[in-house]
C-alpha cells in the first residue's frame, strides 16, 4: 500500500513533467516551407544551422512548389501547421492583403552590419509590411559557349535575333518575365516596359515579338530543365534562373555563359502565416534571416544576392569551390547595367488575364 | 437465402430491432458514409463553388445594397461612394479586402490594385466625413480615375452576385456583355473550348494506340506458356510500378533532338545530322509518352479476359473450316470485347485527366484542360472557375459513359 501511495503522486508528477516536456519541445521548433533543391540547401547551410545554434529552436524544413493554394487551405480551415513560408513577392503581398500572412513590423528588422538603420541599409522597395525580402534572384538568358561558334549573343535583342543566331530557344511556359523580355528585345528601354504593358498596344507588341520566335521555342516548366537542355544541345540558348546556371557553371563545369543584359530581378520573400503554431519563433526566424550575416551566408552557396547594402560587403567566395561570388551576383553593378525590377504590383493586377492570353496565344 | 416469412415474423416479435434485411444493409453503412464523406461531399462542394460565391457580398454588403438601386449608367450616387469608402476601410482593418479585390479583379483586370490602394491612401484615421471637405466621389476619383468609370462599378456589382453563371460561361469561352447579352470572348482570350477538344482528341488517340499495341501484347501473355507468360507479365508490370516522372524523363532522353533515337538514326545514315527528327516537345511526344504510361491499364484487363478464353474455341473454329482471320474475327474478338471495353474506358478516363506528362513532353501543344484546372486551383486561386471547368469535364466523361453503355452495354464490361 505504501508503495502505491507514494507512486501515484510520483506518477502524476512524472506525467505532468512529460506533458510539459512535450509542450516545451513543441515550442522549440518551427516549420519553414521553402522551394527545395539547391536553394533550400543554401539556406540550411547559410543560416538555418546558425539560427538553431543560437536560439535552440529546431527548424523543420518542408518543400513546396510555390503558390498560395496550400497556405489558403490551411488558414481557411483553421488548421495551420506551417510557420514561415518562402514565397514569390507578388504572392507574399497578395497573401498579406487576403489576411493569410501576418502583418510584419519593419521596425523589427535588424540593423545593418555597418551600424546603419534597416531603412537606410535596404535597397529601395525592399521593405514591406508583409514580411522580409531576403534576396535578389534573377531570370536571365544563357547560352552554351561550345554550341555557338563565332559571334556570341550579348544583348536581349540577340535572343530574338534568329538571323544572326539561328537555333532553338528555351523559355518558361508562362507570360511572367517573357513579356518583359519581348519588349526589351524589341528595344524598349527598361524604365518604359511596365508603362507600355499597361496599354493594349504594349501587350500586343510583346506578343507580336514573341510570335517572331514562337516556332523555335522549347517551353520549359521546371527550373532544372534549362541547364539540361543547354547541356544536351537541345536549345542554343535559354532563359533560366541565374542560380541554376551558376550551379551548372561552377559545380558541373558546364561552358555556359549568362547574358545579364535585360535580366529581370525578383526578390525572395519570407512571410509568417496567420495563426502560425509558433509565431514568436517564426518572428525570431525572420529577423534572423534578415541579418546581413545570414544573407551573406546564403550567398556563399548560391548566386542570389542580398537585399541590403551592408550584406553585400560581406560576400566572399563559394563555400565548396572557392569561386569569387561577387561577379556571379545579379545586382553587382557590371551585371545590373540593364536590369529590370519585376513589378509585382503590375503582375498581381494582370497575372490571371495574361495567363489566359498567353495560353490562348500558345494554342493558336 | 433466408426464408422471408420467418424473418418477418421474428421482426414483428421483437419490435425495435432491425429486420434481417435492414440489418444486412446496415453493414454497408460505413461504406456509404465513407463514399459520402470522400466522394459525394467534395463533389457537391465543387459543384456549388462553380455557381455560388458570396465572399464579396459578405465583405461589402452595404455597397451591394446601394448598387442594387443603381441603373448601371454613368457613376452611382455620392451615398454609394461614401458607403464603399467606409466598407473598404473596414475590410482593410478586418484584412478581408484582398479577397474582395481578387474577385473584382477577375471581372476586370487592374481593379485589384485600385481596391487595395484606396483605403491605404485614405489613411488610418478617417471619419465618416470625406477628407479635404470635398465629396467622397472626389476623394476616390482623386486616388484613382477608375472610380469615375462606369465599368468599375459594374464589375463590383457583378462580383457581388453570390449566384453566378459566369464561371460556366467563362469555361466555354463566353462572357456577359455590359448590355446583358451573352457573346463570345475576344479571340485573344478564347482558350477553353479548344483545350477541351484537344484533350478529347488526345485521349481518344491514346486509347486507340493503347488498344492497337496492348491487344497483341495481352494475347501473347495470355497464350504463352506458363514460364513465358510470367516473364512477359513482369515486363508490363515493372514500368507500371516505376515513377511517372522517371518514365517521362526517360522518353525525353530517348526522343530529344540530341537523344538516343536520333543519334542512332544519324549513325546509321538514315537521317542527316542537320535534319534530326523532332519527336518530342510536340504532339508526337505527348502521344508516345502517354501511351507508354497508360499501356498497362489496357493490357491487364485484356489479359485477364483473354486468359479465360479456352484455346479449344479457336481449334474448333479451324476444324469447322474457318481461316485464321475468320476464326479471330468471329470467335476470338467477340469474346474479348468486355476486356476491350474495360481497358478502353479505363485508359480514356485516366488520359482525360492527364497533365504532367503532356506539360513536360508536349511543348507548345502540351497544355490540356487539366493544366488549366490545376492552374486555377493552385495559382490563380479561382476555385469557382476551376470547379466549372472540372464539372464540364465530369459531364463529358459521364456523357461518354452513357454513350458507351448504350452502344456496348456496361454489364458486358469485365475487369477480370
Amino acid at each position: 500500500m505504501n508503495f502505491v501511495h507514494r507512486s501515484v503522486p510520483n506518477a502524476i508528477a512524472l506525467a505532468t513533467l512529460s506533458i510539459a516536456g512535450v509542450f516545451a519541445a513543441a515550442a522549440e521548433s518551427i516549420t519553414v516551407v521553402s522551394w527545395g533543391g539547391s536553394y533550400a540547401r543554401s539556406c540550411v547551410e547559410g543560416y538555418h544551422k546558425a539560427f538553431t545554434a543560437e536560439t535552440g529552436i529546431e527548424i523543420k524544413l518542408e518543400d513546396y512548389n510555390g503558390g498560395l493554394a496550400e497556405v489558403r487551405a490551411q488558414v481557411d480551415a483553421g488548421a495551420v501547421h506551417w510557420d514561415v513560408v518562402d514565397v514569390e513577392l507578388a504572392d507574399g503581398v497578395r497573401g498579406c492583403d487576403e489576411g493569410l500572412f501576418k502583418v510584419f513590423d519593419p521596425g523589427t528588422l535588424p540593423a545593418g552590419a555597418d551600424g546603419s538603420t534597416a531603412a537606410d541599409d535596404y535597397y529601395p522597395g525592399a521593405i514591406t509590411e508583409c514580411g522580409a525580402n531576403t534576396l535578389y534572384y534573377s531570370t536571365v538568358y544563357a547560352y552554351n559557349a561550345e554550341k555557338i561558334s563565332g559571334e556570341k549573343p550579348t544583348t536581349m535583342q540577340d535572343f530574338f535575333d534568329l538571323e544572326r543566331f539561328p537555333g532553338r530557344r528555351g523559355m518558361r511556359r508562362s507570360p511572367v518575365v517573357n513579356l518583359e523580355f519581348a519588349l526589351m528585345g524589341d528595344g524598349v528601354p527598361v524604365e518604359e516596359v511596365y508603362a507600355l504593358l499597361d496599354t493594349e498596344a504594349g501587350i500586343e507588341r510583346a506578343f507580336a515579338k514573341l510570335d517572331t520566335i514562337k516556332d523555335q521555342v522549347v517551353w520549359w516548366e521546371a527550373g532544372a530543365q534549362p541547364p539540361q537542355m543547354l547541356a544536351d544541345g537541345e536549345v542554343i540558348m535559354s532563359t533560366a534562373y541565374n542560380g541554376r546556371i551558376f550551379n551548372a557553371q561552377v559545380l558541373e563545369e558546364q561552358p555556359f555563359v549568362i547574358v545579364w543584359d535585360g535580366q529581370v530581378l525578383d526578390t525572395g520573400f519570407l512571410a509568417i502565416l496567420e495563426g502560425a503554431p509558433n509565431p514568436a519563433g517564426a518572428q525570431r526566424f525572420v529577423e534572423f534571416a534578415a541579418r546581413p550575416a545570414s544573407m551573406a551566408g546564403v550567398a556563399r552557396y548560391i548566386s542570389y544576392s542580398p537585399t541590403r547594402r551592408s550584406a553585400e560587403a560581406l560576400i566572399t567566395t563559394h563555400a565548396e569551390t572557392g569561386v569569387e561570388m561577387r561577379s556571379h551576383m545579379p545586382n553587382t553593378p557590371e551585371n545590373a547595367q540593364r536590369a529590370l525590377q519585376n513589378d509585382w504590383q503590375w503582375w498581381s493586377d494582370n497575372r490571371d488575364d495574361m495567363n489566359i492570353r498567353f495560353a490562348a496565344w500558345l494554342a493558336r | 437465402m433466408f426464408a422471408p416469412g420467418k424473418g418477418i415474423r421474428r421482426g414483428r416479435a421483437r419490435p425495435g430491432l432491425l429486420s434481417p434485411r435492414l440489418r444486412a444493409a446496415s453493414l454497408t453503412v460505413p461504406l456509404i458514409a465513407f463514399i459520402a464523406v470522400t466522394f459525394i461531399a467534395p463533389l457537391g462542394s465543387l459543384l456549388t463553388r462553380s455557381v455560388y460565391d458570396a465572399e464579396v457580398a459578405e465583405i461589402l454588403p452595404g455597397t451591394m445594397a446601394v448598387l442594387a438601386d443603381w441603373d448601371g449608367t454613368g457613376t452611382p450616387s455620392e451615398a454609394t461612394y461614401a458607403t464603399t469608402a467606409m466598407e473598404l476601410l473596414r475590410a482593410r482593418d478586418e484584412r478581408t479586402l484582398g479577397r474582395a479585390a481578387t474577385r473584382i479583379n477577375r471581372i476586370q483586370s487592374g481593379l485589384r490594385s485600385v481596391v487595395v490602394k484606396t483605403p491605404r491612401r485614405l489613411g488610418r484615421d478617417v471619419g465618416t466625413e470625406p477628407p479635404d471637405t470635398g465629396t467622397w466621389r472626389e476623394a476616390l476619383v482623386g486616388i484613382d480615375d477608375a472610380w469615375g468609370e462606369t465599368s468599375t462599378w459594374r464589375a463590383i456589382r457583378e462580383a457581388g452576385q453570390p449566384f453566378t453563371a459566369r464561371h460556366f460561361l467563362n469555361a466555354v469561352d463566353l462572357e456577359t456583355r455590359p448590355d446583358g447579352s451573352i457573346g463570345a470572348m475576344p479571340e485573344t482570350r478564347r482558350i477553353y473550348v479548344g483545350l477541351y477538344l484537344r484533350t478529347l482528341w488526345v485521349s481518344l488517340g491514346v486509347t486507340a494506340l493503347c488498344l492497337v499495341i496492348g491487344y497483341p501484347i495481352a494475347h501473347a501473355i495470355a497464350h504463352a506458356g506458363a514460364r513465358w507468360s510470367t516473364t512477359l507479365l513482369m515486363l508490363v508490370l515493372v514500368p507500371f510500378w516505376t515513377s511517372l516522372l522517371v518514365r517521362t524523363t526517360a522518353w525525353i532522353v530517348l526522343l530529344q533532338n540530341q537523344g538516343v533515337v536520333n543519334d542512332i538514326l544519324v549513325a546509321l545514315g538514315i537521317v542527316p545530322d542537320d535534319a534530326r527528327i523532332a519527336m518530342i516537345y510536340n504532339m508526337t511526344g505527348t502521344f508516345v509518352a502517354m501511351t507508354h504510361v497508360l499501356l498497362p491499364f489496357m493490357v491487364l484487363p485484356l489479359y485477364s479476359v483473354m486468359r479465360s478464353i479456352p484455346a479449344r474455341h479457336m481449334d474448333a473454329a479451324a476444324s469447322l473450316g474457318a481461316t485464321p482471320v475468320q476464326a479471330f474475327r468471329r470467335v476470338y474478338w467477340p469474346q474479348t470485347l468486355p476486356g476491350v471495353g474495360a481497358g478502353s474506358l479505363l485508359v480514356f478516363i485516366l488520359a482525360i485527366g492527364y497533365y504532367i506528362t503532356p506539360a513536360l513532353v508536349g511543348g507548345q501543344s502540351g497544355q490540356l484542360i487539366s493544366n488549366m484546372i490545376a492552374y486555377h486551383m493552385q495559382t490563380s486561386l479561382n476555385w469557382g472557375l476551376a470547379a466549372a471547368l472540372a464539372a464540364i469535364l465530369l459531364l463529358a466523361v459521364i456523357g461518354l459513359y452513357v454513350l458507351y453503355d448504350r452502344v456496348v452495354g456496361i454489364d458486358r464490361m469485365r475487369l477480370g
